[in-house]
């Protein structure tokens, strides 16, 4: 294959991957190019190796490129790529918009009006997002989108110059080389504090359709204030991670990425599965650990509540905290009845509504005190 | 490098004799490594054999393993060069106020004063594979730095000048995925995902460790391993348990996997209590009967 050939056809190949969710940008092409010169790319198994180990960056990518490779490769690759938008695009779940009061009826001078509006904001904060009206719900999304949610720090292993402290040997002794050998003044350390890690893991199953969107929201929010400390998950009938595509700048189109990504979107709970999953990719293995991990479901679970119960449990003993966000919480005669609240309920620090604006105002001040 | 590789497969027969059974995976990212001079990133389930392949590098490369292992906090100090403050202390009260103090204050500042931590190490011995092992413990500062030191294979000390790798060094990170590594270091990069072996090429692997244990046991194994691998445990055994199990197994002189004796020695394999329960009261009964 003559170089520019092959330019040509990795260059497709990963427009591909990128419309599968593969992280192929253009450095990685290069490198993939660089590859397959040291390699035969007649033979299929080393054009197999020299893409995925250059065009690759998580395990989750593999499956993706393993059956765009099957596709490009395996016939004649067609004579033009595809491009990204034939893919199909998942809209997110719309919010469902009940009584639509509209806010504030024409007041006569500006003085009512003014007030009317602040009196309008001031209900807004209070009331359930599932029975606002559009224009209500880009109010309070606007809102959310204020909100930064901001955690508190945990100690680190690092140490910083400080005023008292333990003493600091290596920049005391450097102090004692400056002034030629003549011991001088202590110098002082200590800890540093580093962003303590915030989970969230979003349920999107059908029964908690009318408040995902505003959860979602308030997650983008966080990733937005602590993007290397973050983390976000949806969870309905399996375990997704969005992390990646909550890291946009702009809600809407961050949201739109996030929809795309889940492919259970309001289909059926499994909770407990869902949370077995994200213990054993992510959670044992640090995710959870030391971490403030929020679950936003209410509780609904359709599997095994006792599956449920053990896993969080495993949760409560890796996690700094756990907190609950229950939309139905916030309203009249709630109780923790449902399986899965009771199975998860003695293994929570927190339980929290989240059903408004100041019900997340609230949620954001959980986090930010544990 | 002492010996260049033509081929991928010319690789895999290196590291077969060095110990390491590769597949076609492994011997064209290994060879891409060497040839393209770029860091391998190496992720994986613990105890698939990340460490051991680093080492197996080494031996093939003919150079030193230098290995640095990451955790929280860790930085310049600990994974470049420091100075001997103490003995810098020492060289000056020695010298007194005899000596001109400027020529006094280069001799401060010599190579020898100079603490090589591991990347320094691995620079200055070229050619050899340097292991940075757990990078995701690491902070995301550490990782900024490492980029810039793996860009240039080159450090630059301010009071005595630029070191840089006659040969770059074989550089092979490892990760157990706790946080994401940033992409700006993951592209300058091969990326390997190592899956757990077949059941064929895992068997080769424990006779190649244990080559005086009975064939029929490392088979039962193996075996037992791979179902084992699917049962959705809280930690599933890798190669390494494998490979320590059916040495336990053998020096209490099975010749294959009882349910008695796989009992007495299931904590080679198994590290979770809760594992160790469901493997023993569910799962095991029905594994060894299926052995036949």
């Amino acid at each position: 294959m003559a170089n520019l050939d092959a330019v040509a056809v990795l260059t497709g190949f990963a427009r591909a991957l990128r419309a599968a969710g593969v992280a192929a940008d253009r450095a990685r092409v290069t490198t993939a190019v660089e590859a397959l010169a040291e390699l035969d790319p007649r033979n299929g198994e080393q054009l197999y190796w020299a893409t995925r180990l250059t065009l690759c960056a998580e395990p989750d990518d593999l499956p993706a490129f393993d059956a765009v490779f099957g596709t490009w490769f395996g016939r004649r690759p067609p004579p033009l790529p595809r491009p990204a938008a034939s893919a199909p695009q998942r809209r997110l779940a719309p919010v469902r918009g009940l009584t639509a009061e509209v806010a504030g009826d024409a007041a006569d001078d500006e003085d009512d009006v003014l007030r009317t509006a602040a009196a309008d904001a001031e209900i807004l904060r209070h009331r359930d997002v599932a029975g606002l009206s559009a224009a209500e719900r880009d109010e309070v999304h606007r809102m959310i989108a204020l909100l930064a949610p901001r955690i508190a720090p945990r100690r680190s292993g690092r140490s910083t110059r400080a005023r008292r402290g333990r003493v600091d040997v290596r920049r005391s002794v450097r102090q004692m080389l400056r002034e030629g050998g003549e011991p001088g003044s202590l110098r002082y350390a200590r800890r540093s504090e580093r962003p303590r890690r915030l989970v969230l893991l979003l349920d999107v199953s059908g029964s908690m359709a009318p408040y995902a969107d505003t959860m979602l929201r308030f997650a983008h929010a966080a990733v937005r204030v602590r993007p290397a400390s973050t983390e976000v998950f949806t969870i309905s009938t399996r375990l997704t991670r969005i992390t990646r595509q909550l890291r946009l700048r702009n809600p809407e189109r961050a949201l739109q990425a996030a929809g795309a990504a889940v492919p259970d979107w309001s289909g059926g709970t499994r909770l407990g599965e869902a949370l077995r999953a994200f213990l054993d990719l992510w959670g044992q293995r640090g995710t959870a650990r030391q971490a403030v991990v929020v679950l936003a479901s209410d509780g609904w679970e359709r599997g095994d509540a006792g599956l449920l119960g053990e896993q969080m449990a495993r949760l409560a003993r890796l996690a700094h905290r756990v907190v609950w966000v229950n939309p139905h919480k916030g309203k009249d005669g709630f109780a923790p009845v449902t399986a899965g609240m009771l199975a998860a309920l003695p293994h929570l620090d927190a339980l929290v509504a989240g059903h408004s604006f100041e019900a997340l105002r609230n949620v954001a001040e959980v986090i930010a005190r544990a | 490098m002492p010996q260049t590789f033509a081929a991928p497969a010319d690789v895999a027969v290196a590291l077969d004799r060095a110990g390491y059974l590769a597949d076609t995976g492994v011997a064209t990212a290994a060879f891409l490594a060497m040839r393209m001079g770029r860091p391998l990133f190496l992720e994986g389930d613990p105890g698939v054999g990340k460490t051991s392949l680093a080492q197996a590098l080494a031996v093939i490369a003919e150079a030193p393993l230098i290995r640095l292992q990451c955790y929280e906090g860790i930085d310049a100090g600990q994974a470049l060069y420091d100075w001997d403050f103490r003995r810098q202390i020492l060289h000056l009260r020695a010298a007194g106020d005899s000596s001109d103090p400027s020529q006094l204050e280069a001799s401060l500042y010599e190579r020898r004063f100079l603490v090589a931590r591991p990347i320094l190490q691995a620079l200055e011995q070229s050619p050899a594979v340097l292991l940075i092992d757990e990078i995701d413990r690491a902070d995301d500062e550490f990782e900024a730095f490492l980029l810039e030191v793996l860009d240039d294979n080159a450090v630059s000390i301010p009071e005595l000048g630029t070191i840089r790798a006659q040969t770059p060094p074989l550089v092979v990170l490892t990760s157990n995925r706790t946080r994401e590594v940033h992409d700006a270091l993951k592209r300058r990069c091969l990326y390997h995902w190592l899956a757990h072996p077949d059941f064929a090429r895992e068997v080769q692997i424990v006779v190649r460790h244990i080559p005086a244990a009975a064939e029929r046991l490392i088979r039962d194994v193996a075996a037992v391993v791979g179902a084992l691998r699917d049962a959705d445990l809280l930690k599933p055994p890798g190669v390494a348990e494998t490979i320590d199990w059916t040495r336990a197994l053998d020096m209490l002189g099975a010749d294959a996997l009882t349910m008695d004796a796989a009992l007495a020695t299931i904590g080679a394999a198994i590290k979770y209590h809760e594992d160790q329960l469901r493997v023993t009261r569910d799962l095991l009964p029905d594994l060894i009967e299926r052995l036949g």
